[in-house]
């Protein structure tokens, strides 16, 4: 039914898991704790991303509402971890 | 007509998560890193948003959850990157070697975590702050 819709659906889906890859390169390379906790958001955001264009590509509606908890979950995730590395960050400096 | 709109939306919104990949792979320093997947991957998130309520604009509901995604992403990326930035910088990850200047140093207390200037009085945040109003 949509037949102009096809390309750029298959598009972005190469565009989308291509991210997806280099972003989970960053968070298994990444040198330092932040630096996995901003690659884990942006997997995050693009799994956002990745179920609008299958809402989409399906018609399903029943999956927005999987994006907005999914981007509630990894906002929390994310102040969670930060939180947890200035903890960390100033109890070692109490103790040094 | 709408499938064009929707086709446009959706390969720009792609290429903005595209670009934040390849900025989260290529750049030097961890703010940087930071700068690009938030603003970029927000950035395209809003217009994958755009190109999904244009694809339902039949669907009331399907058009204003598309919106409070958008509005949701809009407030909270620039509060998680805050938050992770000041995490970062109080871990004292090494900055890039070529950084030009680095207004917070020595404005940080190292046993509080607090902002103030340290130096000018010698003692912590709250005294300074309290001496110099």
């Amino acid at each position: 039914m949509m037949m102009t819709l096809q390309p750029a659906l298959a598009a972005a889906s190469v565009m989308l898991i291509a991210a997806v890859f280099i972003a989970f390169f960053r968070l298994l390379k990444g040198p330092s704790l932040a630096d996995r906790v901003v690659a884990l958001d942006l997997l995050s955001t693009l799994a956002v991303g990745i179920i609008a264009l299958f809402t989409i590509f399906t018609g399903e509606a029943v999956f927005l509402d999987v994006a907005i908890i999914l981007a509630l979950i990894s906002f929390l995730g994310t102040i969670a971890f930060a939180r947890y590395i200035e903890k960390r960050e100033s109890r070692r400096g109490r103790q040094s | 007509m709408i499938e064009w709109i929707t086709s446009a939306f959706i390969i720009l919104g792609a290429g903005f998560m595209l670009l934040a990949a390849a900025g989260i792979l290529r750049m030097p320093d961890i703010w940087m890193r930071m700068h690009c997947s938030t603003k970029s991957a927000t950035l395209g998130i809003g217009f994958m948003q755009i190109a999904l309520a244009a694809s339902f604009l039949h669907d009331l509901g399907v058009v204003m959850r598309a919106v409070i995604t958008i509005g949701f992403i809009f407030q909270t990326a620039p509060v998680a990157a805050h938050m992770i930035g000041r995490a970062a910088y109080l871990m004292k990850i090494p900055l890039w070697q070529k950084t030009l200047r680095n207004e917070l140093k020595g404005q940080y207390s190292t046993e509080t975590s607090r902002l103030g200037n340290v130096f000018a009085t010698g003692k912590g945040p709250e005294e300074s702050h309290s001496l110099e109003s």
